[in-house]
């Protein structure tokens, strides 16, 4: 029997699939689930939440995966629906070679769209195009208690708005159409500034942000004194003109489970001032392929097995534009003291733009996201300290990536998420939502 | 040069995902099925994944007076047809098989009659062509009678001698006939199954062992390949003792 994890593999909850071909397929497998006596089902995609939000009360999940067709699609406009199930890299297969990309990126193309959808992602260029959300013209859904029914900005907008960053509990999404945006080559310029702290990354923000479309900033958390919140910032656009190539998958993978985490504080060092040094110049031009430029991680099929079978946590918070600066100064210092933190932090100046989602993560300010290798007393003290630092500024954590938050703070983060829980499905319910919520 | 491919049981899993590596080559696919909102999903899928054109038929491969009329049009369309692939099967629920007449019946029907019938209409279309490839699904399941699903093995096994002596016989004309054997493969069919993980394999790796297979006129293909080695095994166990197995 195949058992699924979420993608930090913590809490270690292993969900039983229940394979979706057709949608005819869903009504039986929720049947099924309701009678394992054991609760509430969920969706589940690629598995790339990281905590428990992709898990489901019962454990019983429905795979959606292999609903991965295309319905229709308008190659003269660009708005292609497909089955939820499509992973953002078939899309890419598809759209590329007809000149067309995602609106919006997340830092990994094994997602599904209705992934997608339901975490509300974003990516390097939410200061200039928004969430995911913003981009989907249309849903279809499947509900316990409705059946089949669309759902877009104009029809039912209720449902709409909070499904869009809904987690999936607003019911089973079966096609999603979106607008792509075009593209003329498949590289990317990009340029890339090395920093030697948050006020100058914070400078280069503010100088190349407006004219970049896709700009995020690598940091090294581990670093202190002088050296502290030293990092690469690196901005890039669609190439004007070029080829329009699919990149080749590399091929690599890790293949085991290491019993203990190879990511640990001595390592993370190593690996951190390597990587700052790696660029020995102040500013360096180049094109590279698309692949590397929003994927790098992809690169390394299952690269969350190198943190051991304990698996790990992402931090992702992010806190208003007004006192991001020190705010963000103050929770890098917490984990530089820490002496923990992750290969590679990424710091993000998220836009103005807002989406059509409830409970959609992103807002106006900084957003900083860290892996933590699994270690339970520790890591609690450290996020303990850190969430209220994020609250205190009226900031808020991601729940795609959370395994940990508390009540109190997710209801005062999002205060819309009475509005989905009304409209939650009543045979859907994850982890994370009875964490959070009762 | 784009491929013409035809495709009986088009909306199975192993028959979709091996449409998918014909559409992504560019090629003329016609599908054939009894569902015609999934089979206009799929082609609409092929299309967008490459395929130059793709139409729907709509049949039941039990009604053997429609199969004639459908090769036709199939011929009528694309004017050849360089592979032709028969993937349509259920897999019957063997303890029911064993005592409901009537159900055992119409199972061997769907599994070996029909798919000899579409078998039969295609050798006569192929051998006027005098070219091409006829690739059809069995199962490793025929290759030996065994208690837990002995029923899908004897239609299995029944195809599997008609699609030799076919071969034997076409092979003067040019026209080859492959033989697919897959293990256990995760797809619609197979949903309510407990399968072994590290023995199941997905319908994209045996599309892509098909599709190598029918490029290099492979007549029998086990796929995955580790299959070969495990049925060769069963085959050889001695009936003293594979009477007392539960396999």
């Amino acid at each position: 029997m195949i058992e699924l994890l979420s993608w930090g593999r913590y809490p270690h909850q292993p969900q039983i699939p229940h394979s979706i071909y057709w949608p005819e397929d869903i009504s039986r497998a929720l049947k099924m689930i309701a009678i394992s006596g054991q609760g509430a089902g969920l969706a589940f995609g690629c598995g790339r939440s990281y905590g428990d939000s992709c898990l489901a009360e019962s454990k019983h999940v429905l795979a959606m995966q292999h609903m991965d067709r295309v319905i229709s699609a308008d190659w003269d406009n660009g708005v292609i629906f497909a089955q939820a199930g499509m992973t953002l890299a078939d899309l890419i297969r598809i759209a590329l070679p007809r000149g067309w990309f995602l609106p919006v990126s997340p830092g990994t193309k094994f997602v599904t769209l209705g992934g997608a959808v339901a975490n509300d992602v974003h990516g390097k260029n939410h200061h200039v195009n928004g969430t995911f959300g913003r981009h989907v013209r249309q849903l279809v859904m499947q509900r316990s208690d409705e059946g089949v029914l669309q759902c877009s900005p104009f029809q039912r907008p209720d449902l709409f708005s909070a499904t869009i960053g809904g987690l999936g509990l607003t019911g089973i999404i079966l096609g999603v159409e979106i607008q792509l945006r075009p593209i003329n080559s498949s590289q990317i310029d990009q340029c890339s500034y090395r920093f030697s702290g948050l006020d100058e990354f914070f400078d280069l923000s503010r100088l190349h942000d407006a004219s970049n479309e896709y700009a995020v900033a690598w940091v090294d958390c581990l670093a202190s004194g002088k050296q502290s919140g030293r990092g690469h910032y690196i901005v890039g656009n669609h190439a004007q003109s070029g080829p329009l190539e699919v990149a080749k998958a590399s091929g690599l993978s890790m293949p085991f489970d290491p019993p203990i985490s190879l990511i640990n504080s001595a390592s993370l060092r190593i690996f951190n001032a390597l990587y700052y040094h790696r660029q020995q110049r102040k500013k360096i031009n180049n094109t590279v392929g698309y692949d590397p430029f929003f994927y790098p991680l992809d690169r390394l099929q299952h690269w969350n097995r190198i943190y051991g079978r304990a698996g790990f946590q992402q931090y992702q918070c992010v806190v208003p534009e007004s006192n991001g600066r020190e705010v963000v100064g103050e929770i890098m210092q917490q984990i530089s003291k820490s002496g923990r933190g992750s290969f590679l932090s990424v710091l993000k100046q998220c836009g103005p733009l807002t989406s059509p989602g409830l409970m959609s993560f992103p807002m106006h300010g900084v957003s900083l996201a860290l892996d933590f290798p699994q270690r339970d007393q520790v890591n609690d003290r450290l996020f303990k300290k850190l969430d209220t630092l994020v609250h205190e500024a009226g900031g808020r954590l991601y729940p795609a990536k959370d395994a940990q938050m508390s009540s109190t703070h997710f209801k005062q983060a999002y205060p819309q998420w009475e509005r989905v829980e009304a409209l939650r499905d009543p045979q859907l319910l994850s982890q994370f939502w009875k964490r959070v919520t009762q | 040069m784009n491929q013409n491919i035809l495709i009986f049981g088009a909306t199975s899993g192993i028959a979709e995902a091996l449409a998918r590596r014909y559409a992504a080559e560019g090629a003329n696919l016609f599908l054939v099925g009894r569902n015609l909102g999934k089979l206009q999903t799929i082609a609409s899928d092929l299309l967008a994944r490459g395929a130059m054109s793709v139409q729907t038929f709509v049949m039941n491969a039990n009604n053997s007076d429609l199969i004639s009329a459908m090769t036709v049009s199939a011929w009528a369309t694309f004017g050849s047809i360089d592979v032709a692939v028969v993937a349509h099967g259920t897999l019957p629920d063997q303890q029911r098989a064993e005592v409901d007449i009537p159900y055992a019946i119409s199972e061997l029907r769907t599994n070996a009659e029909s798919v000899i019938a579409c078998l039969i209409a295609l050798a006569a279309k192929f051998e006027i062509q005098g070219s091409g490839v006829i690739a059809v699904i069995g199962s490793v399941a025929g290759d030996r009678g065994r208690a837990s699903n002995y029923l899908y093995g004897a239609a299995k096994a029944a195809l599997d001698t008609f699609a030799s002596g076919l071969r034997v016989r076409l092979f003067k004309n040019g026209v080859h006939v492959l033989v697919v054997k897959p293990g256990f493969v995760a797809t619609a069919m197979t949903v309510d199954l407990d399968l072994p993980a590290r023995l199941t394999a997905t319908p994209e790796t045996v599309s892509l062992d098909i599709l190598r297979a029918i490029i290099k006129r492979k007549n029998v293909l086990y796929t995955p390949w580790f299959w070969s080695l495990i049925m060769l095994i069963i085959r050889w166990i001695p009936m003293v003792i594979f009477k007392r197995m539960k396999l």
